[in-house]
C-alpha cells in the first residue's frame, strides 16, 4: 500500500483499503458540526422566548402546546428543512460543475434552476392548486426539460463548458419572462404566493414538506456517491475516461438525472434558491484543499451555507421574514462578481 | 474616413453596406409609418384606415380625434422613443464593450435602473416620472460602470485572441450576477410593500400601457440629448473598434469617448426604463440586424439602430396588444420572446467560431 500525501488509509474488514482525504474529513466534520450549531440556535431563540429547560422538555416530548407547537412544528421542520435543502444543492451543484468541467456551470446560472422555477409557476398558476405534489411535480419536470433543450443545443462541438454555460444564460433568460409573464396573467393573490414562492424562502415549511426531501435524499445521495469514482475520471476528459474503462455516456446521463432530480426537489421544497448551488462547491473546495470538486464537503458546506442564510434572513428585519431566495442571491451574486472581477486564470 | 479601409477583408459589405444603409433607411421609415398607422387603428375599439389618416391630419372634438390624440398617439410615441433609446444603447454598449453579446437589459443595466427606481418610490415617495428619472439614470450608471470594470479586469489583454471567447462569457455571468443581486434588492423592498409590488410587477415586465403624456413630454428631453451625442460619437467608435492604442494614435481621446458613452448609455438606459420598465433585447437584437445590411461601420449602425429600434418597439407592442384580446402582453414580453432565440443563435455562431 503505498502511501499518498494527504490521505489517510483505513484499513476495513474484508481486504478493503479506505482512502480518506484527511483535510476534507476534518472539513466535513467541522462543517457539520457548525450546522448542528445553527441549527440549535434556530431552534432555541426567536420572538417567541422560552427558557432552556422548557426547550428541552419540549424536544425530550413533554412541554407545553404552545411550547410543542413552536419549537416541534414550527422551527425543527425549518431548521431540518435548511440542512436538507442546502445539502441537495450543494450535491446538485458539486455534480454540474464536475459534468461541465466549470465552476459556473451550476443549476442557477445554467437556467436549470429558472426552468423548476417555470414548471412551478405554471402548476400554481395555470393549473391553480399548490400541494407539494403537484408544485414537486412541475418543478423537477421544469428542470429536465431545460435541462435537456440546453445540453441539447450545446451538445455536438468542442469546449463544452463555455457553450453550455452561455446556452444556459440565454435559455434563462427567455425563461425568466416567461416566468414574468406568468404572473402579470395571475390575479394579485395568485401572484403573491407565486411571487413570494418564486423567491424561494422556507418561512411556511412544516413536516409533511420535509419528508419527500429527507425521502429524495436518501435514494440520490448513495447513488451519486457511488459515482463519485467515475464522475472525478469522466473530468479528464471524454478519451481518457473511456480509456480508462468508464461508459461516459451511461454515468453522465446518470449524475445529469441525480443533478437534476435534487435541484428540482429542492426547488419544489423552498422555490428556487438563488447561487447556493454555485457557491457551495467552490467554497468547499477551497476551504478543503481538495484536489477536485469533492460531492461531501459540498453537501456539508450547502447546508451551513443555507441554515445560516435563513437564520440571517428570519433576524436581520425582525418580525418581517425576508425569504432566504433573497439573501442568498443577493450575496451570492456579489460573491459572483467578485469571482468573475478577481479570480485569477 | 481611415477608418473604413482598416477593416480589409470586409470591404466588400462596406461597399454594399454604402448602398444598401439608405435604402433600408428609407424602407424603415416607410414601415414605421405602417407600423404608426397600425398601432392607431388597433384598440379595443378599432379605427379604420381612412379614419386613421384623417384623424392624424385633423385634429377635432370628435371621439375618434380624442381616442387618437389622447391615448393612441403618446402611447405611440412613447413606443418609438424607447425603441430608439434601447436600439442606439445597444449599438453604443456593443462598440465599448467590444463584446457582440452586449445589451443592456442582459447586462444587468436596466436592472439598475429598475432598482434605482423602486428604491425611489418606496424610500424617497417618488410617484411621478420627473421624479423618479434622476434615480433610473444614477441606477444606470452605476450598474454599467460597474459592468464594465469587470469586462476591463476580465479582458486583461485587450482583444487577445484566447481570452476573447472567455472574456465575452464573463461579461454575460458579471450581467446576471449583477441582475440577480439587484433584482434581489428589489424583490426585498417591493416585498414590504403590497400596492408597490401590485404597481411594480406590470412596471417591471416593461409595459407601454397607462402611461400619460406627461411622462413623453419629461422622457423625450432625455431622450433627445442622448439619442444625439450617440449619433456624434459614430466616428469615435469606428476609430475605437480599432483598439485603444490604434485609436489613440490616429488622435482619438480615449478615455474622454469612453465617458460620453457611459453619459449616454446612462441617459438613453435610465431614461428608457423608467418611462416603460425594463425592456430586454431590443439593444440585443436590434444592432445585429441593422450590421447585417449596413456593415460594421458604426455611424451607418447606429443611424439604422435609430430606425429599427422604433419599429421593432412598436411593432412588439401592437403584437401584444392583438395576440391575447380582451388582455395585453407587455411589449417588454414579447421583445424577450424575439431576442431570446436570437441571443441563443449567437451564442451558437459564437462558440463555434471560438471552437
Amino acid at each position: 500500500m503505498t502511501t499518498v500525501p494527504g490521505f489517510t488509509a483505513l484499513k476495513l474488514p474484508g481486504g478493503f483499503t479506505l482512502r480518506l482525504h484527511r483535510r476534507s474529513t476534518v472539513t466535513v466534520a467541522a462543517l457539520l458540526t457548525t450546522a448542528s450549531i445553527i441549527v440549535a440556535v434556530t431552534v432555541a431563540t426567536g420572538a417567541y422566548e422560552i427558557t432552556r429547560s422548557d426547550l428541552l422538555h419540549t424536544l425530550m416530548g413533554g412541554g407545553s402546546d404552545m411550547d410543542q407547537f413552536i419549537v416541534l412544528r414550527q422551527r425543527l421542520p425549518r431548521a431540518v428543512a435548511a440542512v436538507l435543502v442546502g445539502a441537495a444543492l450543494g450535491l446538485s451543484g458539486a455534480v454540474f460543475q464536475s459534468i461541465s468541467r466549470n465552476p459556473l456551470g451550476s443549476p442557477d446560472v445554467v437556467g436549470f434552476a429558472t426552468g423548476s422555477a417555470s414548471g412551478g409557476l405554471i402548476v400554481i398558476l395555470l393549473a391553480g392548486t399548490s400541494s407539494f405534489a403537484s408544485i414537486a411535480t412541475g418543478t423537477v419536470t421544469g428542470g429536465f426539460a431545460t435541462a435537456l433543450f440546453v445540453y441539447a443545443l450545446s451538445a455536438g462541438h468542442g469546449k463544452g463548458g463555455e457553450r453550455l454555460i452561455l446556452t444556459g444564460i440565454a435559455v434563462g433568460a427567455m425563461l425568466s419572462s416567461v416566468n414574468d409573464y406568468l404572473i402579470t396573467r395571475a390575479t394579485l393573490e395568485d401572484a403573491e404566493t407565486a411571487k413570494a414562492w418564486q423567491f424561494g424562502s422556507l418561512n411556511t415549511i412544516t413536516w409533511p414538506h420535509v419528508t419527500p426531501v429527507l425521502v429524495v435524499l436518501a435514494v440520490l445521495v448513495p447513488l451519486t456517491l457511488a459515482l463519485a469514482g467515475p464522475m472525478r475520471v469522466l473530468e479528464m476528459g471524454d478519451d481518457a475516461a473511456s480509456g480508462l474503462g468508464v461508459e461516459v455516456a451511461r454515468v453522465r446521463i446518470l449524475l445529469l438525472a441525480a443533478g437534476v432530480a435534487l435541484a428540482g426537489v429542492a426547488v419544489a421544497t423552498s422555490g428556487p434558491i438563488g447561487f447556493l448551488a454555485m457557491a457551495a462547491p467552490q467554497l468547499a473546495r477551497k476551504v478543503a484543499h481538495s484536489p477536485g470538486i469533492a460531492l461531501l464537503p459540498s453537501m456539508a458546506m450547502g447546508a451551513v451555507l443555507l441554515s445560516a442564510g435563513d437564520l440571517l434572513a428570519q433576524r436581520l428585519l425582525s418580525p418581517f421574514q425576508i425569504p432566504v431566495g433573497l439573501v442568498t442571491a443577493a450575496l451570492g451574486g456579489l460573491y459572483l462578481l467578485w469571482v468573475l472581477t478577481w479570480r485569477k486564470g | 474616413m481611415p477608418t473604413t479601409r482598416s477593416y480589409g477583408t470586409l470591404t466588400t459589405s462596406q461597399g454594399a453596406g454604402r448602398v444598401l444603409s439608405p435604402l433600408a433607411a428609407v424602407l424603415g421609415l416607410g414601415l414605421i409609418v405602417i407600423l404608426v398607422m397600425t398601432s392607431v387603428a388597433v384598440g379595443s375599439r378599432p379605427i379604420p384606415m381612412a379614419d386613421v389618416w384623417d384623424g392624424l391630419l385633423h385634429r377635432d372634438r370628435s371621439t375618434e380625434s380624442v381616442i387618437i390624440w389622447q391615448l393612441r398617439m403618446p402611447r405611440t410615441v412613447l413606443a418609438l422613443t424607447v425603441g430608439a433609446c434601447l436600439g442606439v444603447a445597444g449599438a453604443v454598449m456593443q462598440a465599448l464593450t467590444r463584446n457582440p453579446l452586449a445589451e443592456p437589459g442582459i447586462l444587468g443595466v436596466n436592472a439598475g435602473a429598475a432598482f434605482a427606481v423602486v428604491v425611489a418610490i418606496a424610500g424617497f415617495g417618488a410617484t411621478s416620472f420627473t421624479g423618479y428619472v434622476w434615480f433610473a439614470c444614477a441606477g444606470a450608471a452605476l450598474a454599467s460602470t460597474l459592468v464594465w470594470a469587470v469586462n476591463q479586469r476580465a479582458c486583461g489583454q485587450l482583444g487577445h485572441p484566447t481570452t476573447a471567447g472567455n472574456s465575452q462569457t464573463r461579461l454575460l455571468l458579471a450581467g446576471v450576477a449583477l441582475s440577480a443581486c439587484l433584482s434581489a434588492c428589489t424583490g426585498i423592498i417591493t416585498m414590504f410593500d403590497e400596492d408597490a409590488f401590485d404597481s411594480y410587477r406590470f412596471w417591471v415586465v416593461g409595459s407601454l400601457a397607462n402611461r400619460d403624456q406627461s411622462i413623453l413630454l419629461a422622457f423625450l428631453p432625455f431622450a433627445g440629448i442622448g439619442l444625439l451625442v450617440a449619433l456624434a460619437l459614430g466616428p469615435s467608435l469606428n476609430a475605437l473598434a480599432l483598439g485603444d492604442d490604434q485609436a489613440s494614435s490616429l488622435g482619438l481621446k480615449v478615455a474622454h469617448i469612453r465617458v460620453l458613452c457611459f453619459a449616454v448609455l446612462t441617459l438613453l438606459c435610465g431614461a428608457a426604463t423608467a418611462a416603460a420598465g425594463p425592456i430586454a433585447f431590443v439593444g440585443l437584437v436590434v444592432p445585429h440586424a441593422v450590421r447585417l445590411i449596413t456593415g460594421p461601420d458604426q455611424r451607418r449602425v447606429l443611424a439604422l439602430s435609430l430606425i429599427a429600434g422604433p419599429a421593432l418597439v412598436l411593432a412588439a407592442d401592437i403584437v401584444g396588444r392583438v395576440i391575447a384580446r380582451p388582455g395585453e402582453v407587455e411589449a417588454g414580453i414579447v421583445t424577450a420572446f424575439v431576442g431570446a432565440p436570437v441571443l441563443v443563435h449567437l451564442v451558437l455562431r459564437q462558440s463555434r467560431r471560438n471552437s
